[in-house]
């Protein structure tokens, strides 16, 4: 479950950048497996957004235009 | 003698010959405007059509000149319909133009060219203006109508592709003369909000008059104001409006709107495996390098390896055992010097050989006496010699 704060395009973006450090070879074998498991468990999250996702359609009404004016 | 009739009677005499005649009433008229004027208050144009001959004083009034389309200026080939009259205060002869339409191209296709060229002019068109799309945008706002296939279309492309975005449905009149002022109403509403990362507005196919709406110069302007990205899908590929112009980017339809708008889904999913799998790979890879790594000192630490170690290591051990062998035998060789020194020395000091050289040691009751206090006149005593004893009694006794 994820939280209700999950954020899919900062975790994306963070996934492309762990898959950018493994490239790196001046990294440590105990850093690359800290990198990897975290790159994993944004991949596992940024999944799971998407497929639980359903769509939500609100209408903007002239009430709701005067609470938010 | 004839009957003499006032200048009011005479105009109105006139005034009523022009507007009984059907000719008079009900004519197109063609030719150039000059000498324009749009009264400020009263709304109604003045103005004067010529051709290069003649000329005829004009008269539009508002609620008819408010129904043209296209900006009115002078040297505007039109023609104009209406009727003749009489203005009785001064007998003024003139046109009452009921519609104006431009000559040589469409009403709209004229106001259309107009109010492209007067905001391409003023730098709302300009490309540096033009924002990009966000790429994952959590809200969306529609603002079409609740009726057309626009807005299903838009609906369905957007939960396929991408459901995690929320969509605020605007609905709004996309037709007819209020079009255009509820589509700047509603953008005001819309822009109020502060949460809205991307804005389509448009509508789905129909006659040039239906899509005209988007023409309008005020809701060009309001477009152009937006704090939000704004995607224009006006009618079919080939519709232009002016809106598509002012907006951040164009849509051929609404359903490219929603395209343009949300990323896909499946590509997203794609995108993510193809990741994670660069993330197993990389991994995997810097596994076999650790491994080989290992793998190349262990080869390093083989048998024969050690055997040289060792046999390196026995070399040094047995120059040490030597260095220490002769160390030893020299500390033992110089204690022996100095031991058999210390025999003799001690030999020297030996009492036998004190007697031997003359001295004698006396006894009494089994024990030597070293002076005379404990001897007497009379005391049998023993004097030891190296080679034997005598016994002796003591006849005399001296004291020092």
């Amino acid at each position: 479950m994820l939280s209700k704060d999950f954020d899919f395009e900062k975790s994306i973006k963070e996934l492309e950048k762990i898959a950018a450090s493994l490239e790196n070879e001046q990294i440590t074998l105990d850093e690359s497996i800290a990198l990897f498991e975290k790159g994993v468990k944004l991949s596992k999250d940024c999944s799971e957004y998407l497929e639980s996702a359903k769509q939500k359609i609100i209408t903007l009404t002239e009430k709701e235009s005067e609470d938010n004016g | 003698m004839l009957n003499t009739i006032t200048v009011s009677q005479l105009n109105t005499y006139v005034k009523s010959l022009v507007e009984n005649d059907p000719r008079l009433t009900f004519v197109n008229v063609s030719g150039e405007i000059s000498n324009f004027k749009n009264h400020f208050s009263s709304g109604h144009w003045y103005f004067t059509l010529k051709d290069q001959n003649a000329s005829i004083r004009c008269v539009m009034f508002r609620s008819s000149a408010s129904r043209v389309r296209f900006q009115v200026e002078d040297g505007l080939a039109v023609v104009i319909k209406g009727r003749v009259s009489i203005y009785e205060k001064d007998g003024q002869y003139q046109f009452y133009a009921e519609e104006m339409h431009p000559i040589g191209e469409g009403d709209l296709a004229l106001q259309f060219k107009q109010v492209k060229e007067k905001l391409e002019k003023e730098g709302l068109f300009d490309v540096t203006s033009k924002r990009p799309l966000p790429r994952f945008p959590k809200k969306i706002a529609v603002i079409t109508s609740d009726t057309g296939a626009a807005v299903r279309d838009i609906l369905n492309i957007t939960n396929t592709r991408y459901p995690a975005c929320e969509i605020v449905m605007c609905s709004v009149l996309v037709q007819g003369d209020m079009a255009a002022s509820d589509m700047i109403k509603t953008l005001d509403r819309v822009y109020a909000l502060n949460d809205i990362d991307v804005i389509i507005i448009g509508r789905g196919g129909g006659s040039a008059e239906d899509l005209h709406c988007f023409n309008d110069e005020a809701l060009a302007r309001k477009i152009y104001e937006s704090p939000f990205p704004v995607i224009s899908a006006v009618g079919h590929e080939t519709d232009f409006s002016i809106s598509d112009f002012v907006a951040d980017i164009r849509a051929s339809t609404p359903s490219h709107a929603a395209e343009l708008a949300v990323p896909d889904m499946r590509e997203l999913k794609n995108h993510i495996d193809s990741i994670t799998n660069l993330l197993k790979s990389k991994i995997t890879y810097k596994y076999d390098f650790y491994y080989n790594k290992l793998n190349s000192l262990d080869s390093k630490v083989s048998p024969t390896n050690v055997s040289r170690v060792v046999q390196n290591k026995q070399i040094d051990v047995d120059r040490i055992f030597d260095k220490m062998e002769n160390r030893i035998k020299f500390i033992l060789q110089k204690n022996a010097n100095s031991a058999s020194g210390l025999a003799s020395r001690i030999d020297a000091l030996s009492p036998l050989k004190v007697m031997a050289r003359g001295f004698s040691a006396v006894s009494k009751d089994n024990k030597y006496i070293t002076n005379t206090d404990k001897l007497n006149v009379g005391d049998n005593i023993t004097v030891e010699f190296y080679d034997g004893n005598i016994d002796c009694t003591i006849t005399d006794k001296k004291c020092k």
